[in-house]
């Protein structure tokens, strides 16, 4: 009888789903797995309750009155001092306290609007970049933000020009300086890492002799150490008339480093291309500038914005050594309050702190750029 | 029936009985019933997703299976490392993607089992494998690593490979689906030279002139079930099934 | 020559047509860009001299002859070339080094224990190791180095006890905010005996299994070699160690009226720098492994299980030459970005290259430019080492392709 009988679709056995079937496969399949998950969950069982202690159950919560919005919450009588905070859990009050100074660093108060603004600014910006995705004159526009923004921001923050008062660069600090520092190094960095990468790309031998020089020597040598030659030499290379700004110097100092960063990036997406578009683009008689702005960087940028974002990542965490040059960020506001002796000691919170947020932000983008790793993974399936 | 690894009195070298596997709630076999003789040709066919490809994966224990029984050799297969190994030492499996070890030279992707798995010597493992080699036609390549091969020479070379450990059955897992058109007939050479030499054979594939050529029993899966299966003159001259007469129109017309 | 064919095709151009020509375009080009790079190098290097004059400052390299004045946290460095304050500024550069690479190669070994374990428990089949392992990788990922460098050395200074009341291990560990105290080793007489047994016992362990290779390719038997190695390696020296009367004295840190004394002291600001790069570096090492894992085809995996191979046949055999093959680059690379954040110390005072030289010195003797270039060049010799390195690693592991 060559034909079956038609079969039933049935649900598995129940042996084979439910919890305790999955504990059993995930956690507990062999031996080895059951003493692995013993050993974590002791693991686990030691670390996790005294730092919830200290973080949460027994810290210290006693900001007084805050107010938020026009909304009053009274958190306890007043606001506790270091000595009402003890020495075994963390004492909240002290980043209450200094709150704006982490975050503006020595913003005059009165002026605090100006900051702000450029925060909404931001916003506005990243949200309207996804409103207008759809839109036809979207290149222009974006280039338009992309040249407003920075002499926007740079006005509303320092002032000048007779309409708004100068606000000196020492004053700038805490999170502001370091997102300030992070994201003029990443914006400015591109333009040149892309010429760099282009540079290395180049048939032209010395072009890409001074490229590859540059880009090796910036790469083999410590961060620091070109903070520490642009903060103690880069004044002695120009006249004596320029004077120059410590936050400027770091300013070059990363976008100078960064771009070679960036340049590998672009270089890996250059590579990436099919030798094939380049032939096309020849062939069709366009010149170097034509053949690299309308057909090699659009693909090559586009198949290179996940290590874009990631080298973007590292640069934001390399922003915290301009500590070490004296330039008053996130970390090193926080760092210098506990030595305040109103708050002797709290370093831990501060420590925590910071890492907290900057744990927050980074993670966030991480979280992006492999969402965008995953799109172009499944749009270049060829 | 007997225990050593061998048919069983009545001839049968697999036998399926009310096999059923779920992926996590889909069922994927449905109630699976066969029966293979020693030294039977047997090709699979059916649409993709019809289970076809998981069927033989559970003859060698790649693929896990909840409901049901599979003697292979009169050795049940159940989840026991040492059952499994012997079980895999006598059935040997021919992959859609060849699966050849591209760190390792032509030969020695073929004595790499002699040697860790049965204890030959290096000498005995390698002149058995040239004389594998020479027999699929690739004698010659022996000393290459397998991305210096095209398609069709690394297939050959994975058909050597799995005879290297002189299997009782050989499962073929779509052997010609990932082939250049040009470098099919040269795999198909040499399965059909197999299966005039005795070995038991279990063929998913689209390939049917070989299954006309080869094959004394084709059966056809759909949905996770067998739902028909006979001779070769039979299944294609007098189909049954509605389902099998339309993926039989599907793909006789190209 | 080429380049003279080249232009005596073009003697009988236009000077239209010459602009327009490419290859004298290319010329024209490179000309003005090392034209521009120079005159840059040649402005710069002029104010540079004008500044240098103007303000006074000493340049050349007389000042490595001079005395440093300063003392040097006791470490490894301090103790290979013998420091004092009287020692020279050249002095300072050498420690500085040596106190580099100690804490680079600290930092390497224990990074690469921690990152594969934790790259092989991202991969595990149990929820929770698995999680937890993920959970730790984007913890210390996500945290700047530097703020993990000032967090350990904070805990360590203030969370760990002053010296009177040190944290004591079965008395010969002691741990105090002052560092960690283990027991200093003086080798005695014999113990070169020992040293040579070790020597000896590798020596047999790699001829042995050598010889066990041979075996099984002539008669197919395979002989498990793990017992044999272990105990070449290691029994065999103790044996010999114990034999001669143990003859290795171990220099105890005893607690006296306020501090310890003796024993073999490793500062605070060692543990917390290297402790932090490895924590921070094992996260980069963990995805590189998981990474050459996963490259490997999940056929490859059937196929030696199909053929009959054991998991451990099949790791050794099939998958970890494959997964390492992947893995190996960029693990040699985050060294090499291990090394250059050690220059971190500069923020909690560990003398190492940057901290010491470039920062210590530099304070006192303020020619920047020297000391800073002395510091870059030795950088840049450590990353060409390590790409050379990298070179040779990836050109013996090529899978050969067409």
């Amino acid at each position: 009888m060559p034909i079956n009988e038609i079969q039933t679709t049935r649900i598995p056995p129940k042996s084979q789903i439910g919890t305790l079937v999955w504990l059993k496969e995930n956690l507990f399949s062999t031996w080895t797995n059951s003493a692995l998950t013993a050993i974590s969950l002791y693991l686990l069982y030691i670390c996790l309750p005294p730092l919830l202690n200290w973080l949460l159950i027994s810290a210290n919560f006693s900001f007084g009155t805050v107010n938020i919005f026009g909304f009053s919450i009274q958190f306890s009588e007043e606001m506790a001092t270091n000595s009402n905070c003890g020495r075994s859990a963390a004492c909240w009050p002290f980043i209450y306290e200094k709150f704006d100074m982490f975050i503006y660093g020595f913003y005059p108060r009165e002026e605090i609007w100006r900051p702000n603004t450029v925060f909404a600014i931001t916003a506005l910006l990243f949200i309207s970049v996804k409103l207008i995705k759809n839109l036809k004159h979207k290149n222009k526009i974006l280039l338009s933000f992309i040249v407003l923004y920075p002499v926007i921001s740079y006005f509303l923050l320092l002032g000048g020009l007779g309409i708004l008062p100068v606000v000196e660069t020492y004053k700038l600090g805490g999170l502001m300086l370091t997102l300030i520092i992070a994201s003029f190094g990443i914006i400015i960095s591109f333009p040149l890492g892309i010429l760099l990468a282009l540079g290395r790309q180049s048939e032209l031998s010395t072009v890409r002799f001074f490229s590859v020089i540059y880009i090796e020597f910036i790469r083999a040598v410590p961060l620091i150490t070109i903070l520490f030659m642009a903060s103690n030499v880069l004044p002695l290379f120009f006249d004596a008339g320029i004077s120059m700004d410590k936050l400027v110097r770091a300013l070059i100092a990363i976008t100078l480093f960064q771009a070679a960063y960036m340049a590998e990036v672009v270089r890996g997406g250059l590579q990436a291309i099919p030798k094939g578009q380049y032939e096309a683009a020849d062939a069709i008689g366009l010149s170097y500038f034509q053949k690299n702005i309308l057909i090699v960087l659009p693909q090559a940028l586009k198949i290179s914005i996940p290590n874009i974002v990631g080298s973007s990542i590292s640069l934001f965490k390399d922003t915290t050594l301009v500590l070490i040059i004296g330039l008053m960020d996130f970390l090193a506001v926080v760092t210098g309050a506990a030595a305040d002796k109103e708050w002797l000691g709290r370093h831990l919170e501060g420590y925590v702190f910071v890492a907290m947020v900057l744990w927050v932000m980074l993670y966030t983008m991480s979280r992006y750029s492999k969402k965008l790793e995953l799109r172009f993974n499944t749009e270049n399936t060829n | 029936m007997n225990n050593q690894t061998g048919s069983l009195n009545n001839g049968n070298i697999i036998e399926i009985s009310q096999l059923n596997k779920w992926y996590g709630d889909f069922h994927a076999l449905k109630n699976i019933n066969l029966n293979v003789k020693e030294g039977e040709i047997i090709v699979v066919c059916g649409p993709s997703g019809s289970g076809k490809s998981t069927l033989i994966r559970c003859i060698n224990f790649l693929e896990k299976f909840q409901e049901g029984q599979i003697l292979v050799g009169g050795t049940e297969l159940t989840d026991d490392a040492q059952k499994i190994r012997k079980i895999r030492s006598e059935v040997s499996m021919v992959f859609q993607h060849f699966n050849l070890f591209p760190h390792l030279t032509i030969i020695d992707n073929l004595t790499l089992a002699p040697i860790w798995v049965h204890n030959e010597t290096k000498q005995e493992a390698r002149e058995k494998a040239l004389s594998l080699l020479d027999r699929v036609g690739i004698k010659d390549q022996a000393e290459k690593y397998p991305n210096q091969l095209s398609g069709g020479q690394q297939q050959r070379v994975a058909i050597a490979r799995s005879l290297c450990t002189s299997p009782k059955i050989m499962l073929f897992d779509e052997p010609t689906s990932a082939l250049d058109p040009e470098m099919i007939s040269e795999v198909l050479d040499v399965m059909v030279e197999l299966a005039n030499e005795g070995i038991t054979m279990i063929c998913v594939t689209h390939e049917m002139g070989f299954a006309k050529k080869v094959a004394q029993r084709i059966i056809f899966m759909d949905e996770g079930q067998v739902v028909e299966e006979n001779d070769p003159e039979n299944f294609f001259n007098n189909a049954e099934s509605d389902r099998l007469k339309l993926f039989l129109s599907q793909i006789l017309t190209h | 020559m080429k380049s003279f064919s080249k232009f005596s095709n073009l003697k009988n151009l236009s000077f239209k047509e010459l602009i327009y020509n490419n290859e004298i375009r290319a010329l024209l080009i490179q000309v003005l860009t090392v034209v521009i790079i120079f005159s840059l190098f040649y402005v710069m290097i002029q104010n540079l001299n004008e500044n240098i004059e103007a303000r006074g400052i000493v340049s050349g390299f007389t000042f490595l002859e001079g005395r440093s004045g300063f003392d040097i946290l006791p470490f490894l460095g301090s103790y290979i070339v013998k420091f004092s304050p009287n020692s020279t500024n050249l002095e300072v550069f050498y420690v500085a080094i040596i106190n580099t690479l100690v804490c680079a190669g600290v930092g390497i070994i224990l990074s690469t224990i921690l990152g594969v374990l934790i790259g092989i428990a991202r991969l595990s089949t149990n929820y929770l190791i698995s999680r937890l392992a993920n959970a730790y990788i984007e913890l210390f990922r996500n945290i700047p180095i530097l703020l993990q460098i000032l967090f350990w050395y904070n805990i360590f200074l203030n969370a760990l006890p002053i010296p009177k009341k040190s944290i004591s291990l079965l008395d010969v560990m002691f741990i105090n905010n002052r560092g960690f105290y283990l027991p200093n080793p003086i080798p005695q007489d014999g113990f070169l005996w020992v040293s040579i047994a070790f020597v000896i016992g590798v020596a047999s362990a790699i001829y042995l299994k050598r010889h066990f290779k041979r075996k099984q390719d002539e008669t197919g038997q395979q002989t498990n070699t793990i017992g044999f190695t272990l105990g070449l390696i290691i029994v065999f020296p103790v044996v010999v160690f114990l034999l001669l009367g143990s003859p290795l004295q171990f220099d105890y840190a005893v607690l006296g009226k306020f501090n310890l004394k003796g024993g073999l002291a490793i500062v605070p600001e060692f543990v917390a720098l290297t402790l932090a790069l490895s924590v921070y570096t094992a996260t980069y090492i963990a995805e590189a492994i998981r990474s050459g894992i996963e490259a490997v085809d999940k056929g490859q995996k059937e196929a030696a299980a199909a053929i009959g191979l054991t998991k451990m046949q099949a790791l050794k055999l099939i998958i970890l030459p494959q997964a390492l093959r992947v893995a190996i680059p960029p693990t040699i690379n985050q060294y090499l970005n291990l090394t250059k954040n050690s220059s971190l110390a500069a923020a909690i005072g560990y003398p190492e290259l940057m901290s010491a030289f470039g920062g210590t010195v530099l304070n006192q003797v303020g020619q920047a430019i020297e000391i800073l270039t002395m510091v870059m060049l030795v950088y840049l010799v450590i990353s060409l080492l390590i790409s050379v390195l990298l070179n040779y690693v990836n050109k013996k592991m090529a899978i050969q392709g067409r």
